[in-house]
């Protein structure tokens, strides 16, 4: 199949994907379990990385700049916006499209290889919808608040990261950090936007590989790979899309 | 009843069945047997409507499932039960939710009563007080007979099996060939059953279809499959000595 073929495919998929469900109930059983499944069971390994992702980009951004004409509070600021502007939103999207998209193509891969998709069809369930719907609104509903969270760690380490290494005291990395709020705020919201697009193509991609598998184990195995690669791409794709449209 | 009509069905440039018509009686084990890729899961997949036939018709009870719009369909299939080869459980699910999960999507019953037709149907199968066993936990026979209880929750008209012996041990396949013939009498089902295994055949067959290179080559039932001969079913069915030895029995007796 071609790239074509592909996305004519994945477009068909989402048509399903937002049909009514079959019974609301079942819908918001299985919409609570995968939050807790995709959404908070990822929070600590994101939190982890955000803490020592902020310490790097502060340190680093202090040892570049050594130059007297720059006040010291640009450290805090450049780290804050380069958190919210891109650490955050993109890189924590593709650790999440490894994590949660090999997780995802998998298990819809194994139901389908195992007959238990066509199980839900003779039975009269609409497959697509039972097992993505819940997953794709999840993601893409919840990923900003656990941006949101990233964020906030990515910060508090960049500032334990500086003050433990005598870099700046903590009045000035928060003057930076603050400096030039109302201007930047909109970023914010740039940031989180960005994130429901992220976690809207992680799943459905995840979902769709995973749903498309023919074979065995091993192909389940390269449909998991494959999610996640194409997932990524896609990411970043957009990512650069949605900065030129939006940031320029 | 289920009328098969004329059905051809292709996947790319092969063709896989040719013009098949074939009728399954309500009330009757029906068994589709014939050698290993010849078209027999096509077959039953077309029926089911997992696969879309390119000509013919298929009818369940005077209704033309083929014609009908997905959401007729459903309204079908929630009278199909299907056990699969592989017994396709869900395999996230408990053995209880497993059994329970066709209720709690097309019925209006409570918890306690849903709770009451799964146990209901596990212990038809024999299972007992295995509720929250998780599927990979059970036996392959076990989940054989999981299945039928998921297969039989709906009470359903249809029910259709593929393969429901293969990898199992001798007394356990006898087991479930006893149970599935035993629910069909007692329920009035349509039952269709795909199997390789001679000792079902006997067992078991009230009619029988035989699908030889995609087309359907022979019918008859348990006791003038003894005597055909046709060569084809005759290749098939005695392949091995004992069969064959049987069979002369059969013939001179
Ligand atoms: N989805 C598919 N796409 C392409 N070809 C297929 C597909 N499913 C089955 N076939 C082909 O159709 C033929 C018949 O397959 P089928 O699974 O019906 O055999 P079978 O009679 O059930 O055999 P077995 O007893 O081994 O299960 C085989 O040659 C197979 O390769
Ligand atoms: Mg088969």
């Amino acid at each position: 199949m071609n790239l074509f073929e592909h996305i004519g495919r994945y477009i068909l998929m989402l048509k399903s994907v937002f049909a009514r469900p079959d019974k609301g109930r079942v819908f918001w059983e299985r919409f609570f379990n995968e939050t807790v499944e995709i959404v908070i069971n990822s929070i600590p390994l994101i939190a982890f990385l955000s803490f020592f992702m902020g310490g790097v980009i502060t340190i680093q951004t202090a040892s570049n700049m050594s130059s007297p004409l720059l006040p010291d509070y640009t450290i805090g600021y450049i780290t804050r916006q380069s958190t919210i502007l891109e650490f955050s939103p993109t890189i924590i999207s593709l650790i999440i499209a490894g994590k949660v998209g090999s997780n995802i193509a998998s298990e819809i891969g194994t139901m389908k290889v195992t007959e238990q998709i066509d199980a839900l069809e003779i039975m009269g369930v609409n497959s697509i919808g039972y097992l993505m719907l819940p997953k794709i609104l999840s993601t893409t509903l919840f990923f900003p608040f656990v941006i949101i969270i990233s964020i906030v760690l990515s910060l508090i380490g960049g500032w334990f990261a500086g003050v433990t290494s005598g870099l700046y005291s903590t009045e000035i990395y928060l003057l930076g950090i603050r400096a030039f709020w109302e201007e930047d705020q909109n970023d914010l919201y740039y940031a989180l936007g960005k994130t429901m697009v992220f976690g809207f193509l992680i799943t459905s991609i995840a979902s769709y590989y995973g749903y498309y598998t023919k074979g065995g184990a091993l192909e389940v195995g390269r449909a998991s790979t494959k999610a996640v690669v194409a997932s990524s791409v896609a990411i970043l794709l957009a990512n650069y899309i949605l900065t030129q449209l939006i940031l320029i | 009843m289920i009328e098969v009509k004329n059905i051809n069905k292709s996947f790319g440039d092969t063709q896989i069945l040719f013009d098949v018509s074939a009728k399954f009686e309500t009330g009757k084990v029906n068994l589709i047997i014939g050698g290993s890729g010849q078209g027999k899961s096509v077959l039953t997949k077309c029926i089911v409507g997992l696969h879309e036939v390119d000509t013919g018709h298929v009818v369940y009870d005077d209704r033309d499932f083929s014609e009908m719009e997905r959401k007729d369909r459903k309204l079908i299939r929630q009278e199909i039960g299907m056990l699969f080869q592989g017994s396709a459980l869900f395999d996230s699910l408990t053995v209880l939710e497993n059994v329970m999960f066709p209720l709690k999507m097309f019925t209006k019953m409570s918890r306690e009563e849903r709770e009451e037709r799964a146990h209901f149907c596990l212990n038809r199968v024999d299972i007992i007080n295995k509720d929250n066993l998780l599927p990979a936990e059970a036996s392959g026979g076990m989940q054989k007979r999981i299945a039928i209880a998921r297969a039989i929750a709906m009470n359903p008209k249809y029910l259709f099996c593929d393969e429901p012996n293969s990898g199992l041990d001798p007394k356990t396949s006898i087991m479930i060939d006893n149970l599935i013939q035993e629910i069909t009498y007692e329920y009035n089902m349509t039952t269709v059953v795909i199997t390789h295994d001679m000792n079902s055949v006997l067992e078991i067959g009230d009619h029988i279809i035989f699908i030889n290179k995609g087309r359907n080559w022979w019918q008859g039932n348990k006791e003038s499959i003894m005597k055909t001969d046709n060569k084809e079913v005759v290749d098939f069915v005695y392949a091995s000595k004992f069969m064959r030895n049987l069979r002369e029995k059969f013939v001179n007796s």
